[in-house]
């Protein structure tokens, strides 16, 4: 089966170096593109405490959709193609950076905070010295959740001819090429598993850096 | 010097005011204990004057200075602020955190680092040895010094304290209470306390401010507090001990009367008149010879004396 999938892989090299390719853009943009909306969003929230309740608790349905629902659904509107997946990807990935950062910013030790305030801080410089480095290694870890959770769900846009990895798996379902489809679902895999490994080494050096560790 | 004049607090929602009408005067250079039962109003008191609680009515007057509608947050950095908790940042080392204040205020940073040192040899911390680590790996007692130290850092004329010694164990505590009344003293601050232990209230006040339901029931020298309570509520508070808590606040040296006593057991000068009733009480003694610091006879303080001390009026 392995001998199958390598030869597969010997002879279309560029098709696969391309799904790949497409793959690891859709995920990069995607999460790039959720932590441009969720982290100030996040600051906004904190600060907007009437608006946080009902923000989280409908970035909260957005987490309940399936992905391919969520995929499926932006079709009619948006229309197939890169950007369409993108949307929906980023969608997917909002929830996990938005919630995790709002209580990380929220929750830190009120003690901490009045000291800071007492001490004579703005409530910008609360913000900034005080309430972002010790959320940081909380906030880490929601980024590195939605970065998994884009890199598997990305699979799905081959879908809505978003291409990537999933492309592989759908294409070896339809001609019944059982080796490329494995291909796509090891290359995914793997994918998934080394972006859990990069972004915990991330979150471990920031968790040492802020002195968070004990 | 710190003045609330006729200051009321009442919080939303709040069926009585927390704070009602108070006034209050802190000369320049002494140590306001505010002391009373949970629910009194103290803390929030404390925090009116850094306007970490806005007062519904009323003045305050800090350094000359009607602070009422002043900018807080350049209000908070003239004040030095010590809580319970110490609140020292975690991700900071004891430098920075100590460097808060001065560097809020934009200090060079060569001035900043000394003054850092300074303060922390201040505080009875070695400055090499402390400098670099985290709070996190500190005990209880050094953290309470290091936030003694960030609250001095930019020589602020005033200080809050709000239980600064709570957290720390009793025997620690004393030793806290004894370095701080010494640096207090030393720098001449001008400091409002809050605590919930009277032997604390009296031991670091050189006023003790009995609050109850929001109001100011007796302002005076725990002296005055011991000898002569004004109602049965601060007799009680204050405790059926007052005539013992009396002698806590004179010292064998500044009770010794120049007598020869042959024979008596001796206490040295710095001793308070409570341990030397408990010793001639022990001792079967009438009478002890007090000792300087340097082994010369001082005098003697006799039963009669530490008697004639204790039930004295006012003083």
């Amino acid at each position: 089966m392995l001998g199958d999938v390598l030869a597969w892989l010997a002879d279309h090299p560029q098709a696969f170096e391309a799904a790949a390719a497409r793959h690891v853009a859709l995920s990069a943009t995607a999460l790039a593109a959720a932590l441009v909306l969720a982290l100030p969003l996040a600051l906004v929230l904190v600060r907007w405490d009437r608006a946080a309740g009902p923000a989280i608790a409908a970035v909260n349905v957005l987490r309940t959709i399936p992905s391919l629902a969520l995929l499926a659904a932006a079709l009619p509107l948006v229309g197939t193609g890169f950007l369409p997946s993108v949307i929906a990807l980023t969608l997917y990935g909002l929830p996990a950076i938005l919630i995790n950062t709002h209580t990380a910013l929220r929750e830190v030790d009120p003690d901490v905070v009045e000291a800071g305030r007492g001490q004579g801080m703005t409530d910008r410089q609360v913000m900034a010295r005080i309430r972002i480095p010790l959320g940081l290694p909380v906030i880490f870890a929601g980024i590195r959740t939605a970065a998994v959770q884009i890199v598997s769900a990305a699979t799905l846009a081959a879908f809505i001819g978003g291409g990537g990895l999933g492309e592989l798996i759908t294409a070896g379902m339809g001609t019944l090429n059982i080796a490329e489809l494995v291909l796509g679902g090891l290359a995914v895999a793997v994918l998934a598993v080394a972006t859990e490994l990069i972004f915990a080494a991330l979150e471990w050096g920031v968790r040492r850096s802020t002195g968070a560790a004990a | 010097m710190i003045r609330l004049e006729n200051v009321s607090k009442t919080f939303p929602g709040a069926s009585r005011p927390a704070v009602d009408r108070l006034d209050l005067d802190v000369p320049d250079g002494t140590t306001c204990v505010l002391i009373g039962p949970s629910g009194c109003g103290k803390t929030t008191t404390m925090r009116i004057v850094n306007r970490l609680i806005e007062p519904s009515a009323g003045r305050i007057v800090v350094e000359g200075q009607d602070v009422t509608r002043a900018d807080p947050v350049e209000l908070r950095r003239r004040i030095g602020y010590v809580i319970q908790q110490v609140g020292l940042f975690p991700h900071m080392t004891i430098a920075q955190n100590v460097a808060t204040v001065p560097q809020l205020l934009g200090w060079p940073a060569p001035r900043t680092a000394s003054r850092v040192e300074e303060m922390l040899a201040l505080v009875g911390l070695e400055p090499q040895q402390f400098l670099h680590r985290y709070p996190r790996h500190l005990s209880g007692g050094q953290r309470q010094r290091v936030g003694v130290a960030r609250a001095l850092a930019a020589d602020p004329p005033v200080m809050l304290m709000d239980e600064p010694f709570g957290a720390v164990d009793p025997i620690v505590r004393a030793g806290l209470q004894a370095e701080l009344l010494g640096i207090l003293r030393r720098l001449a601050k001008t400091v409002i306390f809050v605590t919930h232990d009277i032997d604390e209230a009296i031991r670091m006040g050189d006023l003790v401010a009995i609050l109850k339901d929001g109001r100011l029931v007796q302002c005076a020298r725990p002296e005055a507090l011991l000898s002569a309570p004004k109602d049965a509520f601060v007799a009680d508070f204050v405790g059926a001990d007052r005539a013992l808590k009396r002698l806590t606040l004179t010292t064998a040296g500044e009770a010794a009367m120049a007598a020869a006593s042959p024979g008596a057991p001796t206490v040295t000068a710095t001793t308070t008149l409570r341990d030397v009733l408990s010793l001639l009480l022990a001792s079967g003694a009438d009478a002890a010879s007090v000792l300087g610091a340097d082994g010369a006879a001082m005098g003697t303080v006799s039963l009669a004396a530490i008697r004639e001390r204790a039930a004295a009026r006012q003083s």
